[in-house]
């Protein structure tokens, strides 16, 4: 249950308190949750805490309701059962206390935004109405600049999105999900279909962010490798059964077969983990392929 | 040759033809009309709904149509065809091939009850033709009024919501996970197009809405990708093919349709031919 102070001897790497998170409360918090759909059940039972400046990673087959758990924190999807806390409070749809990272999907060319645009959208684009005044313009210019500067896409802020690489486009999507200071990371699969430069990028990137402003990280994804050493604790959500704990914890041939109920082999091969017979699962451990278009 | 093409392009008469109130009045409905299209059209483009306009489009000619039967006003049966169709398509999914499919469908059967009404209406043939290639002139003082609400609806309307709409049209599942909500803004988009083309149909015709609706936007994103810029190019290119459009047909006396057409088309030739050239669009529009 502890964040990555646990495990940062270096009080430099402690990560700061979260500019929207209350002393002493966790950034998000599930109890007894359940959800479903009709007779499927999701998950039931889940009690989650993820601390300030925690990197939960939410694994799991398709199906398993991983993007699911994304919506109910988003205030998308209410719960059936049981309670739900994003720093402190229910859920809101809009609520600047989160931050979100979608997959990378290729936008068209003629898309009229240029990187500044997509990520000022992320600032007050859910807002009514029409453009702030000069102040406010100019104070929300300069957000969008920092938020820019800090992913190192400050050199194509003009730049038309649709003309920009698969890695600068999700480089774009982590500054549109800072821009608005959230305490909560939520991120869906947002290193699928990138190389494996830009993935140790975008990662880094999250990382970076939790050290320096406390958030929180739920990261939903195929492929723990390669956030292996950023992550604190694993949610591992199979058919209605769940694990929560350390990698070590959890990343294990008898946890992980308890889950499948099958056999399920782990194994570590240098700092990688590899899990063989995850029933299926079989993209598991490879590069998955990018879905859709 | 020669006579057509003088024909076509005389500005005779037209200094006198501006005196006319019903010249005046088809010149405030041409403006009218090209700020409200020129608004709608990059979002359009961005949504990838060319094909659900022309299917509402020929919807609101069916429901025209079935109103000069009735004998009621073309402008209502407009709008009803109009709205009709554009709750049909705002309900539909935004999967962009199971959409058109149920377009395609919806329009093909507008269309085939618009020309069987028609066919069987005893009254003048203007009157028909009109719904199909557009008479702006036709616009009377009533139409004026009803053009002007419109406007102003659709424009308070844009005012309240342009920025969730191209939110939700450029970057549908974050804006989702930010709390806008994607999937009633989609019939809200659905009734603006459907106004604006209920509006379009008298003026340039149903076949023509396309002109209107759809190229000032594509013309516009080939230049910028700055929403604003792109949106305010719109609308000039809309302008300069309505107003432009309806100033060249006055000489002439023919149906302002071909000089829209034509002249929207030279914005987006020469828009493609800029952005050509700078590299389209432009690194630092």
């Amino acid at each position: 249950m502890t964040g990555p102070a646990t495990r940062a001897a270096d009080p430099d790497r402690r990560p700061a308190t979260g500019p929207a998170a209350l002393p002493g409360t966790p950034a998000v918090e599930l109890r007894d949750a359940r959800l479903a759909f009709g007779e499927r059940v999701l998950w039931d039972g889940l009690d989650l805490r993820v601390e300030t400046g925690e990197f939960v990673a939410v694994l799991g087959p398709n199906g398993s309701g991983k993007t699911t758990l994304l919506k109910v924190l988003l205030g998308q999807l209410g719960l059936g059962g049981g309670e739900v806390r994003v720093g402190g409070r229910p859920p809101a749809r809009g609520s600047n206390r989160i931050g979100y990272i979608p997959q990378q999907r290729a936008m068209d060319v003629d898309v009229p935004l240029r990187a500044r645009d997509l990520v000022g959208l992320g600032l007050d684009g859910h807002r009514l109405g029409l453009r702030p005044g000069r102040g406010a313009r100019r104070e929300r210019a300069a957000r969008v600049a920092a938020a820019l500067e800090a992913v190192g896409a400050a050199g194509y802020a003009r730049v038309p999105v649709g003309r920009l690489s698969g890695g600068e486009q999700q480089r774009l999507r982590v500054a549109q999900a800072l821009v608005g200071d959230p305490s909560v990371l939520l991120c869906d699969e947002p290193l699928l279909s990138l190389d494996l430069a830009n993935q140790r990028v975008v990662s880094d990137l999250i990382d970076r962010r939790r050290w320096e402003a406390g958030t929180a990280v739920l990261f939903v994804t195929h492929e723990i490798n390669p956030v292996l050493p950023m992550v604190d604790r694993v949610l591992y959500l199979v058919d209605g059964r769940f694990r929560v704990g350390t990698p070590d914890e959890v990343m294990t041939t008898e946890v992980l077969s308890e889950l499948y109920r099958t056999r399920v082999d782990v194994l570590r091969v240098r700092d990688r983990i590899v899990v063989v017979g995850a029933e299926g699962d079989g993209r598991h451990c490879e590069h998955p392929e990018p879905r859709g278009g | 040759m020669g006579d057509v093409i003088g024909r076509l392009f005389t500005v005779e008469g037209t200094a006198d033809l501006l005196r006319l109130p019903f010249v005046r009045s088809a010149l405030i409905a041409a403006a009218l009309l090209g700020l409200v299209a020129g608004l709608l059209a990059p979002l359009i483009v961005t949504r990838g709904m060319a094909f659900a306009v022309h299917g509402t489009s020929e919807l609101t000619f069916a429901g025209g149509a079935a109103a000069l039967v009735a004998g009621l006003q073309v402008g209502v049966g407009a709008v009803v065809g109009a709205l009709l169709a554009a709750i049909v398509f705002g309900l539909l999914g935004l999967r962009q091939r199971e959409r058109d499919s149920v377009i395609g469908v919806v329009l093909a059967f507008g269309l085939g009850i618009g020309v069987l009404l028609l066919a069987v209406y005893p009254g003048r043939a203007a009157n028909k033709f009109g719904l199909l290639i557009g008479s702006i002139v036709a616009v009377d003082s009533t139409n004026l009024w009803l053009l002007g609400a419109c406007t102003v609806l659709v424009v308070a309307a844009l005012a309240v919501w342009y920025r969730p709409l191209l939110f939700a049209s450029a970057d549908p599942e974050v804006a989702a996970a930010r709390g806008v909500p994607v999937r009633w803004l989609s019939p809200l988009f659905a009734v603006l197009i459907g106004l604006t083309t209920a509006l379009a149909v008298p003026a340039v015709g149903a076949i023509l809405v396309l002109a209107v609706m759809v190229t000032p936007g594509a013309a516009a994103v080939r230049v910028s990708a700055n929403p604003v810029v792109v949106t305010v190019l719109a609308v000039v290119f809309a302008e300069v093919a309505l107003v432009g459009g309806t100033l060249l047909s006055l000489g002439p006396g023919v149906p302002v349709s071909g000089y829209v057409a034509t002249l929207i088309f030279l914005c987006y030739l020469g828009c493609r031919l800029v952005g050509r050239v700078r590299g389209v669009p432009a690194r630092t529009a």
